[in-house]
């Protein structure tokens, strides 16, 4: 019911506006872009009201299923609401702004050491922690973001491959800020009442989880997304529609790095521990392969990947079991599963599961949209967008 | 002064061995425009089928010529399988399929052989030679890798400059359309590009494994230096991915030596984005102009 309902929302605003962008002068393409931007920026309340609609439903849902599970249930479901904020921020720039990071585990720890240093150092409570660890690694993001604007993705790869390797090395060189190898310690927030501390964690990780989606969502269908697509699609089209290349390049991967600092921060809240060996490279890899796993660019299919990166440690362990290839092999096993995931992704299904499950709608409401929760995550919009391009560059 | 020259020493050992997966992601991004992140992991992996071979109680050139051989089959099996029907998609495409393959095959050697540091075998003295009174850090091993690692490369340079085939290697990654045309079989002759690459990176592989502690991910960080050499060195030229594994060699060698090991990798990063943002196509590049 809900979902024809959002379904429905997300029909008006284009179908509206698309006759008129068409009537004007064949010749002036830049200048009918800008119209039908300045005409969708007129409309902003319909995807808020949908994305917030979304988040009502998303937070009852989470709701329902962290009071029916235990403490161990509550700490794996807040590990899946962390990693649906880094995978969101992954998602944003490789699906709709067309770069690609291999290190996103090490902003991940940019926010966590961030988060452990204010714990020991000042007192700014929870939200002032978290909201600094993410803008810091956001300004970690831009800094490698300047550069990285100026690589074709390959090169980007090596880069960020070098930051994941890097960077948690230099814990280990000032041992005397960062704790070295035992690393740092950190505290969980206090829970009110009578609530078990892991419940309350679990909850703070959905709120912050939910309401980053939402705000990634937004920023999707805003100039900004808009202006990410673009420059996705043809760099030299965004140029001369006026769009400054370099700059939302590297909004997108300071938007993206914040994502990783801020999900970095919670999840060393319930490890209770920041140290290097919990942003090794197989971390980023993971992360780039759960983002294809779900679906590049959608804002659903990271509840996907999310899922497989908690999940995934604990089913190869019970897989290796059965095959009794002894406890070692199951580490490997899980490392295995992702890299096959991204290799066969790329070969039979790059839009990864949320797109498969898109595909499979698609074939049953027969041609219609694919409605509810795709929406938000840019699929949809994506796939339109894509379409008026196609259209307006036909001659 | 002894300090100076031992870390000199060593950089120029280290050093052959990133231009070696230097020349290896070089000859992959020249025919097929990508680059190969499972280069390493692919040297890993016949390196440790040469260890199982030595166990075994194989001789240790029977087993080093094995893993080369095996390393060129695997290259070729991966260009034909993975990477031939990815032609034509975006570029991220086939970059993401050799990241995927770098943790399977991390994966799997980790589950077969366990994630502990071993001892590789040398194939000569790994203690240093003594030059005058005093002992230097470079070995008759070093001596070995070092020429092996020349030989490679003039054996490169030989095929592209000197043969037919170098001629239509060089054709097919010019333009694959034009040599099409004109009777090349272009898919071979990458394949053939992604054998040399993975034999080059094997030899990498069996060359460093004796020099750091022998697990599945000691390749990681040698595949990190060897694409800063590669990147140094402009992709193209097996000479410059000589000279920019050199370059990245010496640097690395002379951060540890002197600030320390830990910023190693942080180092490798900043020259690289130092090279980036002053002159992209590399030390010894020509720039590319690219038509819209």
């Amino acid at each position: 019911m809900t979902a024809s309902h959002t379904r429905a929302d997300a029909e008006a605003g284009p179908s509206g506006t698309r006759p008129d962008a068409e009537a004007g002068p064949p010749g002036a393409r830049a200048r009918a872009v800008l119209g039908l931007l300045a005409r969708r920026l007129r409309l902003p309340n319909q995807p808020l009201v949908r994305h917030l609609i979304l988040f009502v439903l998303g937070a009852g849902l989470f709701y329902v299923l962290t009071v029916n599970v235990g403490a161990y249930n509550d700490y794996q479901i807040g590990e899946i609401a962390v990693y649906a904020i880094v995978l969101g921020g992954l998602s944003v720039l490789t699906g709709l702004n067309g770069q690609f990071s291999l290190g996103h585990g090490a902003f991940m720890a940019i926010g966590a050491y961030t988060l452990a240093l204010l714990q020991l150092h000042a007192d700014v409570g929870l939200v002032g922690e978290l909201v600094i660890a993410a803008v810091i690694a956001a300004a970690a993001g831009a800094v490698v973001g300047v550069p990285a604007a100026r690589l074709s993705p390959p090169y980007l790869a090596g880069v960020t491959l070098m930051l994941a390797l890097g960077l948690p090395q230099l814990s280990a060189q000032y041992g005397s800020v960062f704790g070295g190898e035992q690393g740092l310690t950190t505290t969980p927030p206090a829970a009110p009442g009578s609530l078990s501390p892991e419940r309350w964690l679990a909850w703070i990780q959905l709120f912050c989880a939910l309401v980053v989606l939402v705000l990634l969502a937004n920023l999707v269908r805003s100039r900004f997304g808009r202006a990410f697509r673009a420059v996705r699609d043809d760099e030299v089209a965004a140029a001369v529609s006026g769009i400054h290349v370099a700059r939302t390049k590297v909004l997108a991967f300071a938007v993206s790095a914040g994502c990783a600092g801020l999900g970095g921060a919670l999840l060393v809240l319930s490890t209770g521990v920041v140290n290097v060996g919990e942003f090794p490279l197989s971390l980023s890899i993971g992360l780039l392969a759960a983002m294809v796993f779900g679906g590049a660019g959608s804002l659903v299919g990271v509840w996907w990947g999310a899922v497989a990166l908690v999940y995934m440690p604990t089913w190869s362990t019970s897989l290796s079991q059965h095959l009794s290839l002894g406890t070692s092999a199951a580490a490997y096993l899980s490392d295995a599963f992702f890299g096959v995931v991204l290799v066969i992704a790329m070969l039979v299904s790059p839009a990864g599961v949320q797109g498969g499950i898109r595909r499979i709608g698609q074939l049953l409401w027969s041609g219609g949209g694919v409605a509810g929760l795709g929406g938000p995550g840019g699929g949809v919009a994506t796939d339109r967008m894509d379409q008026e391009t196609k259209e307006r560059s036909r001659p | 002064m002894e300090l100076f020259v031992d870390i000199l020493l060593s950089g120029v050992a280290q050093g052959m061995v990133f231009a070696a997966i230097a020349l290896g992601l070089g000859l992959v991004s020249r025919a097929t425009g990508i680059v190969n992140f499972a280069q390493g992991a692919m040297g890993m992996f016949t390196t440790f089928i040469a260890f199982s071979l030595l166990s075994h109680g194989v001789g240790y050139w029977p087993a080093f010529v094995a893993a080369l051989a095996l390393g060129a089959v695997l290259g070729a099996a991966v260009e034909r399988t993975l990477i031939r029907p990815l032609q034509g998609k975006p570029a991220l495409n086939p970059v993401i399929v050799t990241i995927g393959l770098l943790i399977v095959l991390e994966g799997v050697a980790g589950s077969i052989w366990g994630n502990v540091a071993r001892g590789f075998p040398a194939a000569f003295s790994q203690r240093g030679l003594v030059i005058g009174r005093t002992r230097v850090a470079f070995s008759h091993f070093d001596v070995f890798l070092v020429c092996a690692v020349v030989v490679l490369v003039v054996a490169i340079v030989a095929l592209f400059r000197w043969t037919n085939l170098g001629l239509r290697m060089r054709a097919a990654a010019f333009s694959p359309e034009v040599s099409r045309l004109l009777g090349v079989r272009v898919g071979r002759l990458f394949t053939l590009a992604w054998a040399l690459a993975c034999a080059a990176g094997s030899l990498a592989g069996l060359l460093v494994a004796p020099l750091s502690s022998f697990s599945p991910y000691y390749m990681d960080l040698n595949l990190v230096y060897g694409f800063t050499a590669a990147v140094l060195g402009g992709l193209l030229s097996p000479v410059g991915a000589l000279a920019g594994g050199l370059v990245t060699g010496l640097s690395i060698a002379f951060v540890g030596g002197y600030v320390g090991p830990d910023l190693q990798p942080i180092a490798a990063l900043a020259l690289l984005l130092l090279v980036l943002m002053v002159r992209p196509q590399g030390l010894f590049g020509t720039s590319e102009v690219r038509r819209v």
